[in-house]
C-alpha cells in the first residue's frame, strides 16, 4: 500500500498544474465569448475562481509531494 | 438518578446549545442565498455593470472565499481564548448582520449605498460562518466520551440540513401567506426571515452564556499548554499540514459536493430545468429533508462501532453511481412526451390571452398565451406561450378586444385569436371584437413552463431526493469526529475549520455555478439545450478524486479513539 501511496502522489502532483492550466484556458475561452455588456463580470468571476482555485491546486501539489516523501506511510 | 443519565442529561444540554445557535447560522446564511432572486431587484439596480459586479460579489464573497478567512480568524481565536467564546461572538455576528440585512432600505430609496451595504453586511455572515462550525464541533466533540463521539457530533451535523429545512419552510410559509406581490415588495415579507433571526440569535446566546469552557480545551489551557500561534502551529508545521491536507482531499471536498448537490443542485434541478413549479421544487426538498434527517445520528452512531471511513467514503461512491440515473429520472417523470398518452382533455384549456401594444411602434402585439394541460393522473402543465405579432397597419382602435388574423396556421390556436387588450395609458376598454390583419409573428416564440406534479410523481420526485440526502447523512454524519479526531485539542479550532469550510464553501458551494456552466459547453448550434446531466460531471468527477485518495490514503478511525 505504501508503494501505491507514493506512486499516486506523482499523479497528484501531475494533476495539480493540468487543472490550473485547464481553468486558465476556459477563463481565457469564457471572457473571450462574453457579450460586452457582460464582459466584466464574467472577467471578475473567473479572477474570483482563479483565486480561489489556484491555491488549492498549490495544496494538492503539496499533498502529492507529501506523498511521493512518504508521509502518508502506514509507519507514520 | 445513575451517573450515565446524569451524564446524558449534562450531554443532552450541551448538544442542545450548541446546536440550536448553529442550525441559526446555517438559517441565516441559506435565507440570503434562497432570497437572492428578490435581494439583486431590491438592491441593486436593474442595468448591467458596476450593479452586476456588485452582485457577483454579493453572492460569491461570502459563500466561497470569506468562509475559509472566517475559519482562520475564529479558528485561532477559539485556540487563543476558548471555544464558548468564540462561538457566542460568531452567533452574535452572524444574527447582528442578517437583521440588519433585513433593515436595509432598497436601491430605490437610497441607491448605491443599498448594494453596499449588503456586501458588507453579508461578508459578516461568511466569516461568522466560518467560524462557528468548528467551534461547535469541536465543542461537542470534546465534552462527548470516545465510544460515543460520532454519535453526539452528528448532532451538530444535522443542524446544516436542519437550518435549510427551517429557512425554506419559513420563507415558503410567508410567501404563502402574504402573496407573491406582498413578499416581493421593497418592505415585504422578504424581510421577516432576517429580522426573525434577531430573536433566534437572542434565544441561542441566553442558552449559550449558561454553558461552560470545553474541559479540554481547559485541562490544556491551565497546563499551559495551549497555543500560541495556532495558525502556524496548524499550517506551518508538517506533521500537522499534512493532516489538514488529507482531510481536505480524502474527505471533506467529496462531502461538499455530494452535500450541495444533495440539497441544492437538486432543488435547482427540479424547478430550472425539469420546471416544476416554486411550491412543488421547494416541498420535495422539505419532505425529503424530513425524512432523511434522522440517518445523520444514525451514520454517526454507527461510525462510532465501524469507524468513520468506510461510511463516509460508501456515500460517496454511491452518489458517484447513482447521481446520473437520478437525474435522469427526475427529466424523465416531468418530461411531457413521455405522458401524452395521460392527457385528459376535458381537463385541458386555454386561458384568456392578454396583448400588450408595443407603445411606441403600433404595429407590434406582444402576445401572451396561457394553455393548462391537465393529465389523467392529476398534473398540469402550464405553458406560458410569449409571441410578438406584426400587424398590417398600425393599431389605432381603442376596443378591448383585439382580434387578429395571422398567416401561419401551423400553430394551434394561434392563425385567429381574440385577445384582451392590457390597458394603456389613453386606451379605454369596451367590449366588442375588432379584428386586425397580421402578417408575421416571432420565428422564435418565448416559451415558459410550469408544472405542478401529480401526487405519484411528486413522491417519486421525493424519493429520489431522499436517496440524495441519504448520500449526504452517510458523509456528513461522522464528518466532525472524523475531523476532530485528525487533531490535538491545542490547535483543533483552526486546524479542522480551514479544510471544512474550503471542502463546503468552496467545492460544495460551487456546484450550481460550475454545474450550469458545464452545461453550457454541451450547448452547440444542432442541440441549443445542451446536456442538463452533463453539470453532475463536477460533483461526480470530486467525489470520485476524493473517493480514491480517501480509500488510499485515510485510516479508519476505530471506535474509543482517544483525543489528546
Amino acid at each position: 500500500m505504501n508503494v501505491i501511496k507514493r506512486y499516486l502522489g506523482v499523479i497528484w502532483m501531475l494533476l495539480a498544474p493540468l487543472l490550473v492550466a485547464f481553468m486558465c484556458w476556459q477563463a481565457v475561452v469564457k471572457i473571450t465569448h462574453a457579450p460586452a455588456a457582460a464582459q466584466s463580470n464574467v472577467i471578475l468571476q473567473w479572477v474570483i475562481i482563479l483565486l480561489i482555485f489556484i491555491p488549492i491546486c498549490t495544496g494538492l501539489f503539496i499533498f502529492g509531494y507529501y506523498a511521493v516523501k512518504g508521509e502518508y506511510g502506514d509507519g507514520r | 438518578m445513575t451517573a450515565n443519565h446524569q451524564q446524558a442529561k449534562g450531554m443532552g444540554f450541551i448538544i442542545g446549545a450548541s446546536s440550536v445557535g448553529t442550525l441559526i447560522e446555517w438559517y441565516d446564511f441559506y435565507i440570503f442565498g434562497m432570497l437572492a432572486t428578490i435581494i439583486s431587484k431590491q438592491f441593486f439596480p436593474e442595468e448591467a455593470g458596476a450593479s452586476a459586479l456588485l452582485s457577483t460579489l454579493a453572492i460569491f464573497a461570502a459563500g466561497f472565499i470569506v468562509r475559509p478567512f472566517g475559519a482562520l480568524v475564529f479558528g485561532r481565536l477559539g485556540d487563543l481564548v476558548g471555544r464558548k467564546y468564540t462561538f457566542l461572538l460568531t452567533l452574535v455576528l452572524m444574527g447582528g448582520s442578517t437583521f440588519a440585512i433585513g433593515l436595509v432600505p432598497g436601491y430605490a430609496s437610497i441607491g448605491w449605498a443599498a448594494p453596499v451595504l449588503v456586501l458588507l453586511l453579508r461578508l459578516l455572515q461568511g466569516l461568522a460562518l466560518g467560524g462557528e462550525y468548528g467551534g461547535a464541533a469541536t465543542y461537542v466533540a470534546e465534552h462527548a466520551p470516545p465510544h460515543r463521539r460520532g454519535y453526539w457530533t452528528s448532532w451538530i451535523q444535522t443542524t446544516a440540513t436542519l437550518g435549510l429545512f427551517l429557512a425554506l419552510g419559513i420563507i415558503l410559509l410567508i410567501r404563502q401567506g402574504q402573496g407573491v406581490t406582498r413578499f416581493t415588495a421593497e418592505w415585504g415579507g422578504w424581510r421577516y426571515p432576517f429580522w426573525l433571526s434577531a430573536v433566534l440569535v437572542l434565544v441561542s446566546v441566553l442558552i449559550r452564556m449558561r454553558m461552560q469552557e470545553s474541559p479540554m480545551f481547559a485541562r490544556v489551557k491551565a497546563a499551559g499548554m495551549g497555543a500560541v500561534n495556532p495558525l502556524k502551529e496548524s499550517f506551518g508545521r508538517r506533521a500537522n499540514f499534512k493532516m489538514v491536507l488529507l482531510a481536505l482531499f480524502g474527505a471533506v471536498m467529496g462531502q461538499g459536493v455530494i452535500w450541495y448537490t444533495g440539497q441544492f443542485y437538486a432543488q435547482s434541478f427540479i424547478e430550472n430545468v425539469c420546471k416544476v413549479n416554486f411550491v412543488d421544487s421547494r416541498n420535495i426538498i422539505l419532505v425529503a429533508i424530513l425524512l432523511a434527517t434522522p440517518f445523520f445520528i444514525f451514520f454517526g452512531a454507527l461510525s462510532d462501532r465501524v469507524g468513520r471511513k468506510w461510511i463516509m467514503l460508501a456515500g460517496m461512491l454511491l452518489g458517484v453511481i447513482a447521481y446520473r440515473p437520478i437525474y435522469r429520472n427526475f427529466i424523465q417523470l416531468t418530461d411531457p412526451a413521455g405522458k401524452r398518452l395521460t392527457v385528459d382533455a376535458s381537463g385541458t384549456k386555454g386561458l384568456p390571452g392578454v396583448a400588450a401594444m408595443d407603445v411606441r411602434d403600433k404595429t407590434k402585439l406582444v402576445v401572451t398565451a396561457v394553455v393548462d394541460t391537465a393529465y389523467t393522473d392529476g398534473a398540469v402543465f402550464r405553458t406560458t406561450r410569449t409571441d410578438t405579432i406584426g400587424l398590417a397597419v398600425p393599431f389605432t382602435g381603442q376596443t378591448g378586444r383585439l382580434g387578429y388574423l395571422l398567416p401561419r396556421k401551423d400553430v394551434p390556436g394561434m392563425d385567429t385569436a381574440v385577445v384582451q387588450l392590457k390597458a394603456l395609458p389613453g386606451v379605454e376598454l369596451r367590449d366588442g371584437i375588432t379584428y386586425v390583419a397580421a402578417i408575421g409573428q416571432s420565428h422564435r416564440p418565448g416559451i415558459l413552463m410550469e408544472k405542478s406534479l401529480s401526487r405519484g410523481d411528486f413522491w417519486r420526485m421525493v424519493w429520489l431526493v431522499f436517496i440524495q440526502v441519504i448520500f449526504v447523512t452517510m458523509v456528513y454524519g461522522p464528518m466532525a469526529a472524523f475531523l476532530v479526531e485528525l487533531f490535538p485539542t491545542k490547535i483543533r479550532y483552526t486546524s479542522m475549520s480551514l479544510p471544512y469550510h474550503i471542502g463546503n464553501g468552496v467545492f460544495g458551494g460551487l456546484v450550481p455555478f460550475l454545474g450550469t456552466l458545464i452545461v453550457e459547453l454541451t450547448k452547440t448550434k444542432d442541440n441549443p439545450a445542451g446536456d442538463p446531466l452533463a453539470g453532475l460531471w463536477y460533483p461526480i468527477g470530486v467525489a470520485g478524486l476524493c473517493l480514491i485518495i480517501g480509500v488510499v490514503y485515510l485510516r479508519n478511525a476505530t471506535r474509543q479513539q482517544q483525543i489528546d
